[in-house]
């Protein structure tokens, strides 16, 4: 069993959503959520015995499975997950079990391809952490843009279509530089698309920067990053609650994920030369996006701005170089806070998700004092907005924290302008939340709230245990990650030039 | 001539073929119109025939036949395979379409098997008289089958299009060979490449003649500039006719290229590599772009083709046995996507409707989610997306561009391809996310249905597996090269 519970974390969710999709039409829809309900958990059990089977001092891959694909390429089908990319693998299965109970009554229409839809999306997203495999890694990151363009596209707002038209586009636009630059490292390392070969071959500093900047339109697309984070805003407005939630939960953090196994370990003669662009980008990103939150109107884009700005910190901790590599304390804090916006973001979306299925609106000015007709939800609702804030106790503090802490010792400005984020991340987020949920009554739909129901209850207190959790003991997922994390740092900070 | 020199048996599927046909022709006459059926099943018998021979005969080692005229090799083998396969679904998926619009008579099946006949010459040809034979046998065909519903104003037009650019690019391509026989005195492709290699032919004029050989082939694939017949015959003609040019004739073509450039003119390589990158980066952009303006699914599917076929060609000019098995892959992945997706807009026209405009497509997941699916698979194949094997044909392409050190032509070739994910989107976002405006049911009988999703399935299962058939292509190409 250990040596397929990566298979098991790709495929049980792929079949299971094949399943759902031969129940047909809305009239088995009842079969198709439980079918999904079924999926989904069993999706999320067999990635636990990756966390309690993984050994922490072990810098390398683990749980490696590796058999021949497509031999004429010399493709293989390559797995394995070490510190850098196991809990990602379960933050995904997580998330998809959170959405399809988060869709449960809120998806009338086309059930079963709605729930299949992200269950084989989860699937496709477990493969590309998983790969070990450039080409596998591509092949799944890509086919995971099938799904989510329908999921945005299907069941998404207004605009839908644009965004989804938009978001495929965009995403398109940087991986087919990836794959030429994969093709490339692929003559370069004598016919190997192994990442590991790729990691290891020596390249002069001229090919190092135009695979940089491959990587960087590939990965800075997904992040987003300032300035091709134009998408971001769109396709989390249009999606639907689920939709957003994985959004922002994973595959943003597959971007991240893109920089740390691809773009830093294969080019970090480029980093030391052209990473303070990045590292430039991460600070507008945090500061200016910070502040492009501050006056949005409609909730889902402040959050999806926000998402941008705190994914501005996972950038800003990769890329800020002391002696040549990245700091232990930047990368590891900028895992946390991968992890910790997965919890924090799916939480605030579920959130606006919660009071747009009763409203219909996403509009700030629609509501006030919520707090009066929804107590419970404003209680788990300013968890979820603190975290956001980065309080301490809540995960959302210690990674930007840890990224602070890394930045002052690379420089003053950096971690001053980083630290601006817990000014500017505290205003939108609670003057947001004070619009929203204190204050008087403000319309008769507010008045006509129902509070969460037991469904809703259940997801909004799983999410909230997590970035407690997380906030109080975060050892759990550092000590986990930290050999994975030097292994790195040890890679770059070697000269790959010939 | 003696008879062993002739080696009738290399040439088997053909012969079987031709008398097949014949015979069919004959029957037919005596048949009535109730019992056309008669006629389709003794075609499918005739392809079913040339199948087992072909595949009886086959062998790794090329067979010559007919003094040195004509070749049964691992490549044309494999391709006639893809060939009996297009010809048979189109047969297949065209009957009841056919059926409603009185083209169900004997003429529409021997017209096909003939066009096949010339297909199969074509892909066997190590001679250029053989090739152009092959060439008209099939170009005339499709001309007829065109205009075969005679009555139909579009129909006509487009097979008095087809006929006149088709015949100026006949005689493009006589003159080429003509210069070509001038240079070397031979018509034989080996002694051809033979004598370019020694340099006794005159450089100058075997270049002259290799523009118009070039410009013949660019007019038989729809490269542009020679593409302004590919649009409107793929609108103008029948559906069903559309599938045929669109699907098996490139298999042909694909051959066609490889006799003409790769075996017969080797030592020209830096020549014809010049004019095809020009070929083939024309033809992904303006195909690409084109496409997008497109409001009729058979126009954009013809600009679709004409980027394809660019991508073809950059396998081929990319001048390594990965090159060319990576086009012939190509080639076959192109023709299988093709066939399904007009197989679809067949499928789905109903007597007096051609559900021919993209519009037609609006809100079909609701209308008929099975039919929506298959023509996602389609879209996204032919949009490069993993994990359909229309993603692995542009690898196999693009990776041997780069390792010709062509990387910049395989950048252009990617950014276009990005622009081409654009109109397959739309069609998705049109049967996914538009609400229908047409609510009637599309009444499509169980084995079609069986058939096509046979066909849209083949799509994923090679996307999960192409390795087979990528050994197959690489092998047959080396094989008949020489090289293996």
């Amino acid at each position: 069993m250990s040596e397929h519970l990566l298979s098991l974390a790709i495929w049980v969710p792929i079949v299971a959503g094949l399943f759902v999709l031969v129940t047909g039409g809305d009239q088995n829809a009842g079969w198709a959520r439980k079918i999904a309900l079924v999926g989904a958990l069993l999706g999320f059990l067999v990635t636990i015995p990756l966390y309690t089977r993984f050994a922490p001092m072990h810098g390398g891959m683990q749980f490696e499975e590796m058999r021949p694909w497509i031999e004429t390429f010399n493709i293989n089908y390559h797995l394995g997950v070490d510190g850098l990319s196991m809990f990602f693998v379960i933050l995904n299965a997580f998330t998809t079990l959170l959405v399809v109970i988060a869709g449960w009554e809120v998806i009338q229409n086309r059930v079963a391809q709605y729930m299949a839809a992200f269950l084989i999306m989860s699937g496709l997203i477990n493969g590309a952490f998983a790969a070990l495999d450039a080409m596998l890694f591509y092949v799944f990151f890509e086919a995971m843009l099938i799904p989510l363009y329908l999921i945005v596209g299907v069941w998404g707002g207004q605009n839908r279509v644009y965004a989804a038209i938009k978001l495929f586009l965009y995403t398109l636009m940087g991986s087919l530089l990836l794959l030429v630059a994969f093709i490339y490292l692929y003559f370069q390392t004598d016919r190997s698309f192994e990442i590991a070969d790729f990691q290891r071959v020596a390249l002069p500093l001229a090919v190092q920067g135009y695979l940089m900047i491959a990587f960087f339109f590939a990965f800075a697309v997904k992040v987003p990053m300032f300035p091709v984070h134009t998408w971001l805003p769109d396709a989390h407005v249009e999606a639907p609650t689920g939709g957003s939630m994985v959004l922002a939960a994973i595959t943003l953090k597959l971007g991240a994920y893109g920089f740390l196994r691809f773009a830093l370990p294969i080019a970090p003669d480029a980093a030391r030369e052209w990473g303070w662009i990045i590292v430039v980008l991460s600070l507008i990103a945090i500061v200016y996006i910070g502040l492009v939150a501050l006056v949005q109107t409609d909730m889902k884009k402040l959050v999806a701005y926000s998402s941008i700005s705190h994914m501005g910190f996972v950038t800003l901790g990769f890329y800020m170089l002391v002696d040549g590599a990245p700091t232990t304390y930047g990368v590891e804090g900028a895992l946390v806070q991968m992890i910790s916006h997965g919890f924090v973001s799916a939480g605030m979306f579920f959130c606006i998700g919660v009071m747009y299925d009763r409203v219909h609106s996403r509009k700030i000015a629609d509501y006030g004092g919520v707090a009066n007709t929804m107590p419970k939800f404003a209680a788990f609702a300013l968890l979820f907005a603190m975290a956001n804030s980065g309080l301490p106790a809540t995960s959302g503090f210690v990674g930007e924290f840890m990224v602070i802490i890394g930045a002052v010792k690379v420089n003053f400005w950096y971690a001053f302008l980083a630290a601006t984020t817990l000014v500017f991340g505290a205003s939108y987020t609670l003057w947001m939340y004070k619009r929203v949920i204190f204050g008087d009554v403000a319309n008769e739909n507010v008045a006509a709230l129902k509070d969460v129901n037991a469904r809703e209850f259940a997801v909004l207190a799983v999410l909230a245990v997590a970035v407690l959790g997380m906030g109080l003991y975060p050892q759990a997922f550092t000590e986990k990650m930290h050999a994975s994390v030097d292994t790195l740092i040890t890679h770059v900070k070697t000269s790959k030039l010939p | 001539m003696t008879l062993a020199s002739l080696n009738l048996v290399a040439a088997l599927p053909e012969i079987w073929l031709l008398c097949a046909t014949s015979a069919i022709l004959l029957i037919d006459l005596f048949i009535k119109d109730e019992r056309r059926d008669i006629t389709y099943a003794l075609s499918m018998v005739t392809l079913l025939g040339a199948a087992f021979l072909t595949v009886n005969g086959f062998a790794w080692t090329p067979r010559v036949a007919f003094s040195g005229m004509f070749v049964a090799d691992a490549m044309s083998d494999v391709l006639k395979l893809g060939m009996y396969g297009a010809v048979g679904l189109m047969l297949a998926y065209s009957r009841s379409y056919a059926a409603d619009r009185g083209m169900y008579r004997g003429e529409l099946f021997t017209l096909s098997l003939f066009a096949l006949l010339g297909m199969m010459v074509m892909a066997s040809s190590t001679n250029l008289l053989t090739l152009y034979v092959g060439l008209e046998l099939l170009s005339l065909s499709l001309y007829a089958l065109v205009a075969l519903p005679r009555d139909s104003q579009p129909a006509t037009e487009a097979a008095m299009k087809y006929f006149v650019l088709g015949a100026l690019a006949s005689g493009m391509l006589l003159y080429g060979m003509s210069m070509v026989y001038g240079a070397t005195g031979s018509l034989d492709i080996h002694t051809i490449a033979a004598k370019v290699a020694d340099g006794s032919a005159n450089h100058t004029l075997m270049v002259f003649g290799l523009v118009f050989i070039v410009t013949g082939i660019g007019f038989k694939l729809g490269n542009v500039p020679f593409h302004m017949w590919v649009p409107d015959v793929y609108q103008g003609s029948p559906t069903a006719v559309t599938l045929l040019i669109g699907s098996a004739p490139k298999l042909a073509a694909f051959a066609f290229v490889m006799r003409l450039l790769v075996q017969g003119m080797p030592g020209l390589m830096a020549d014809w590599q010049g004019m095809l990158i020009v070929l083939a980066v024309l033809s992904i952009g303006v195909g690409n772009l084109v496409a997008i303006a497109q409001t009729n699914l058979k126009r954009m599917l013809a600009y679709s083709t004409i980027s394809h076929m660019g991508f073809l060609l950059l396998g081929v000019l990319a001048g390594t046995v990965q090159g060319y098995s990576a086009a012939m892959f190509y080639a076959i992945v192109y023709a299988i996507t093709a066939v399904a997706g007009f197989g679809v807009v067949l499928l789905m026209s109903r007597q007096g409707f051609e559900a021919e405009r993209l519009a037609d497509l609006k809100g079909l997941a609701k209308r008929s989610p099975w039919f929506a699916w298959m023509m996602l698979f389609v879209m996204f194949s032919m949009a490069g997306i993993p994990v359909f094997v229309g993603f692995f044909a542009k690898l196999a392409v693009i990776q041997a561009i780069v390792e010709a050190q062509l990387v910049w032509l395989a950048v252009v070739a990617v950014l276009f391809s990005l622009i081409g994910a654009f109109y397959y989107l739309r069609v998705v976002k049109l049967m996914f996310m538009d609400e229908p405006s047409d609510e009637s049911p599309i009444a499509v009988k169980l084995d079609m249905r069986i058939l096509l999703s046979v066909n849209c399935l083949a799509m994923l299962v090679l996307g999960l597996m192409p390795n087979r058939l990528l050994v197959l292509c690489y092998q047959s190409v080396g094989h008949s090269l020489g090289v293996m």
